[in-house]
């Protein structure tokens, strides 16, 4: 050490210098050190008084997390209260992206913990990317006790993991009644372009489909939240406040389950559709389609097997077929081309001499039977082509056309579901928009069986011959009691889904009787009666069946038969026969004779009038049991039920 | 020959200061520790406080002139002592500071040798008082302070290697150094430190991370721009009168990092606001200007210079750690003396307030 020489200790340095340190270089020192001093207090000062207000803000936000507390979905019941949709709670986890240190680093445990794979993470992420930061994003939904238990276990090394209860939607099972009350899923980046969606929000479930979609701003609800204060580990250490959730409005559908269940066993391994319809108001009994799907799977994340199991059937599982199926009416047309030729005084007058067919334009055209002379009265009961044939020829399309627009076809009915289509019919007017040509009187021939262009939803039919049996008074077709619905949310739903709605059209009386006289005889047994062999005794059942062509005759003989080659079987049956309590319309595809599926609206019918029996013998029964008027209902004997005798 | 110091002259108002600011420090350590598994911290640190105390009075008791005759030897020990840490010490996140001593005991070396280094330095430049200091004068004493200050950097640990730094500046200040002297060794420093900038590999990844954090505090938030930040909040949601002891959110939510050590200050900013932090920077400016009319009043040079040594040290502290929680330096790991918590630190403290003391009491020998 070069300093090693200093061991005296005198008051005078080595070399007999000053012993003291200048006193200027002290001050300065102490000028520093206030100057130093000072620059601190400067930035206090900024932080302290300047900014403490956004700082503070910035604290709060920090320890205080808004948790959504959701509100439980509206439940959704048949017309008798009986529950079809119900809640079940539910825990999801979610991601705090803002919590998390190195996400990729923890991605694989969180992966383990959770059952999902890291390319599923990693997919969720990049859906929620423009989503804002502090926004948590759903990892997974509905996890099990054990997926739970591993979130709470790893609060600290995953604080970014947070658990929220939910209510879940539980639909009834095998996809019952599935396409009316659709589902519910998390609202799509398409949807949130929408301003109806606006104060919708990323994440978001809503409904998707069905009842769920049209009536979802009565059945969410309006999320509360709650204030909670949290560390930097995201522990809750107490909380400050809450809003609560104004649970959805429970929703009381037309539907009568027993009605339901009736259709949906009808179609069992069928692909078709069947709707069932209260003609005086448009309450809708039963709408049932196949292929059908299960709801369930969809208001939980769907798995991609069965996503791409409902994509790849060619029957397409989520078409609800009452309304999105527009396909050639076939025979069932013909009550259409009665009501026309009628009300234009043709068809009183007819008499048509069918030999299995007829000749128009050159070109011959079949019937199953030869009938024989064929008037009106035994031409919609035997069905006979050749009549409606020359009834068509004579009416020439835009008659046609007239009479059917003005009963809803090629028009939608307005019913409160999503998603509904027009159909189709033709005329002069139609094919010169549409094809650029000219219409050639020739095609109309086709049109009065039901064929050609004209084609025609389930629900369509079932509201369009309804109307006729009605004496001319068509409903829209519903499915939630508008009683049940504030005023302008169903202003709102009428012009969402704009339709022909309620309406009255000329229908003369004779006319009236006449088409459905002769409607009530096809259902009863007799030759040539088309739908006799869904007879139903004692019930006054009236019907029209179809059997629409899915090819040419020259297409079919090339392809060599085959399931999908077969024709589509209509029917539609109602009871009473004149003013019917029931109307409904079923459609079998590929079914062959429409008289399969006059079987099948049969069953309907025979469901919705025993259990009308069995109600009005309840009520009797009761008043029996009352002991002011034993003799009264000892003597009189029991009525027969209303709808069924005339 | 029998030394006449009395505790007269002990410096009871420095301690009054000191004493005041280490109850501060007592209090927000219980208050930042409350809620974690660190409470109880407050208890060790009077624990610490109560020993150090003791070594103070022992200390100013020694002739420090006898310290500075033993300090070659110190300085040789020193640098043993460093390069044992960097071979056996205990490691704590990727570093080697502490030797374990056992029973619990952990030392930390480069502490100490900074008491040692202010003695160092003291009797190098007293030996060269009465002259110019010349180029070799200037040189040999970069390599007193800089070859320790080395072995402590590759511990690796910046931030205590740096508070070497002020002891040579001041040494080189009083000692003498003038001013074109100055201008060319800035030069030199600005030379060396652009092309260790473009080297770039100079640091740590995690130091590199500090100093980019502190650049933009926004491009890391869980890294070392969370600590910034959330020390920022801290202290500025204090505001003029804090939240109060034990309310600081950021402090009670352990959103705060290391409240009781590194970050104690924000903690008490939080709590205490502008107010509370003025008062605790008000008594370090009385402490340090206490310390500055002691170095004035000593009796020979080296007391002055080994006081000057302490301060250069504090002030340097104060200013690079409140700096930091203030958001004006970046992130360096150095404590805050007297505030945070850990023995080291207190030890450091008061032994160098024991060896002042010792100073003020030989002022009127002879």
């Amino acid at each position: 050490m070069e300093t090693g020489h200093h061991h005296e200790r005198s008051s005078s340095g080595p070399n007999g210098k000053a012993e003291k340190l200048p006193a200027a270089k002290l001050h300065a020192a102490g000028y520093l050190i206030a100057l130093i001093l000072a620059v601190l207090i400067t930035g206090l000062w900024r932080l302290q008084v300047l900014n403490a207000e956004s700082f503070r803000s910035l604290a709060e936000a920090n320890r205080i997390r808004k948790v959504p507390i959701l509100a439980p979905r509206g439940r959704l019941f048949d017309r008798e209260g009986r529950l079809l949709v119900d809640n079940y709670p539910s825990v999801s986890c979610y991601l705090l992206r803002e919590q998390v240190k190195d996400l990729d680093a923890d991605l694989p445990l969180i992966a383990q913990g959770l059952h999902i794979s890291v390319d599923q993470i990693h997919a969720t992420l990049r859906h929620y990317e423009i989503a804002p930061k502090y926004q948590p994003i759903p990892l997974k939904q509905d996890i099990t006790p054990d997926e739970q238990a591993f979130i709470a276990a790893h609060r600290d090394e995953l604080p970014e993991l947070e658990t929220l209860d939910e209510q879940r939607r539980l639909y009834p099972r095998d996809g019952f009644a599935a396409h009316l009350i659709g589902y519910v899923g998390e609202v799509s980046e398409q949807m949130l372009d929408d301003p109806r969606y606006a104060f919708y929000s990323p994440g978001d479930v809503v409904g998707r489909s069905g009842v769920e979609e049209t009536y979802d701003a009565l059945l969410r609800g309006v999320d509360g939240s709650r204030d909670v204060i949290v560390n930097s580990h995201g522990k809750e250490l107490g909380h400050l406040g809450q809003e609560l959730a104004i649970p959805g409005k429970d929703l009381k559908l037309t539907i009568d389950l027993d009605i339901q269940r009736a259709a949906e066993k009808a179609l069992e391994g069928k692909t078709g559709a069947i709707v069932a319809m209260d003609p005086h108001t448009g309450e809708i009994l039963a709408m049932a389609s196949r292929p059908t799907f299960d709801p369930n799977q969809f208001s939980v994340r769907l798995t991609k097997n069965y996503w791409n199991e409902i994509l790849n059937n060619p029957d397409h599982p989520l078409l609800n077929k009452t309304i999105q199926a527009q396909l050639a009416p076939g025979s069932t047309f013909k009550i259409i081309m009665s009501f026309a030729g009628l009300q234009e005084g043709v068809a009183q007058t007819m008499h048509v001499q069918c030999n299995g067919g007829g000749t128009f334009y050159g070109q011959f055209h079949a019937c199953d039977h030869a009938h024989g002379i064929v008037t009106i009265n035994n031409a919609i009961p035997w069905s006979c082509d050749t009549f409606y044939y020359t009834l068509a020829d004579r009416l020439g399309i835009d008659t046609i056309a007239k009479y059917a627009t003005s009963l809803g076809i090629s028009q939608k009915t307005g019913i409160d579901l999503p998603d509904e289509v027009a159909g189709t019919m033709p005329s002069t007017a139609w094919k010169l928009k549409t094809q650029h040509e000219r219409w050639y009187p020739s095609e109309a021939i086709s049109v009065g069986i039901g064929q050609g262009a004209v084609t025609v939803t389930p629900i369509q039919l079932a509201r369009a011959l309804s109307g006729i049996a009605s004496g001319g008074v068509l409903r829209r077709p519903h499915v939630v009691f508008t009683d049940e619905v504030p005023p302008e949310m169903l202003q709102a739903i009428h012009e969402t889904f704009p339709g022909s709605g309620d309406q009255t059209v000329p229908l003369a009386t004779e006319n009236w009787e006449i088409i459905t006289d002769a409607m009530a005889q096809a259902t009863t047994p007799g030759p040539f009666n088309t739908a006799f062999a869904s007879h139903l005794e004692g019930i006054d059942f009236i019907g029209k069946t179809g059997t629409a062509q899915v090819m040419s005759h020259a297409a079919l003989a090339r392809s060599g038969g085959g399931m999908r080659t077969r024709p589509n079987s209509w029917f539609v049956g109602m009871a009473p026969r004149r003013n019917p309590d029931i109307v409904v319309a079923v459609l079998w595809e590929n079914g062959d004779w429409g008289s399969n599926s006059a079987k099948l609206g049969a069953q309907i019918i025979n469901a919705f009038v025993t259990k009308q029996r069995k109600h009005e013998n309840n009520i009797r029964i009761a008043t029996a049991s009352e002991p002011a008027k034993p003799a009264t209902a000892a003597t009189n004997p029991p009525p027969t039920a209303a709808p069924s005798t005339e | 020959m029998p030394r006449l110091s009395s505790y007269r002259d002990f410096d009871w108002v420095l301690l009054g200061f000191v004493l005041l600011l280490s109850v501060i420090s007592v209090l927000e350590i219980k208050s930042a520790t409350l809620h974690t598994k660190f409470h109880g911290f407050d208890h060790k640190q009077i624990e610490f406080l109560a020993v150090g105390l003791v070594l103070m009075f022992i200390i100013s008791l020694i002739d420090y002139h006898v310290l500075i005759d033993i300090i070659p030897w110190a300085v040789g020990i020193s640098l043993i002592s460093l390069v044992v840490v960097k071979l056996v010490g205990t490691k704590v996140l990727g570093a080697r500071r502490w030797i374990n001593l056992g029973h619990g005991v952990h030392f930390q070396p480069s502490e100490w040798v900074k008491l040692v280094l202010i003695l160092a330095v003291a009797r190098y430049f007293w030996g060269l008082s009465g002259r110019e200091l010349t180029w070799p004068d200037i040189g040999k004493a970069f390599a007193l302070v800089g070859i320790p200050m080395a072995l402590v950097l590759i511990q690796p640990d910046l931030g205590t290697a740096l508070t070497y730094f002020p002891i040579l500046v001041m040494g080189l200040f009083l000692g003498g150094i003038r001013i074109k002297q100055v201008a060319l060794i800035l030069l030199a420093l600005a030379l060396v430190g652009g092309i260790a900038w473009k080297s770039g590999k100079r640091l740590k990844p995690y130091q590199q991370a500090r100093i980019n954090a502190f650049i933009n505090p926004d491009s890391d938030p869980k890294g070392s721009g969370y600590q910034i930040r959330q020390s920022l909040i801290a202290v500025g949601s204090g505001g003029i009168w804090g939240k109060g002891t034990n309310r600081g959110t950021q402090t009670q939510g352990d959103f705060l990092p290391i409240p009781y050590t590194d970050f104690i200050f924000a903690a008490f900013c939080e709590e205490h606001g502008f107010v509370g932090a003025i008062g605790v920077l008000l008594l370090y400016f009385l402490i340090l200007m206490r310390l500055i009319q002691n170095a004035q009043t000593a009796s020979d040079l080296p007391g002055s210079f080994i006081i000057m040594g302490v301060v250069a040290v504090i002030i340097f502290q104060i200013a690079v750690n409140v700096g930091m929680v203030v958001g004006l330096m970046p992130v360096t790991g150095i404590p805050l003396p007297l505030l945070s918590y850990g023995g080291s630190s207190v030890l450091f403290t008061f032994l160098a307030l024991g060896i002042v003391m010792n100073i003020r009491m030989s002022r009127f020998v002879n």
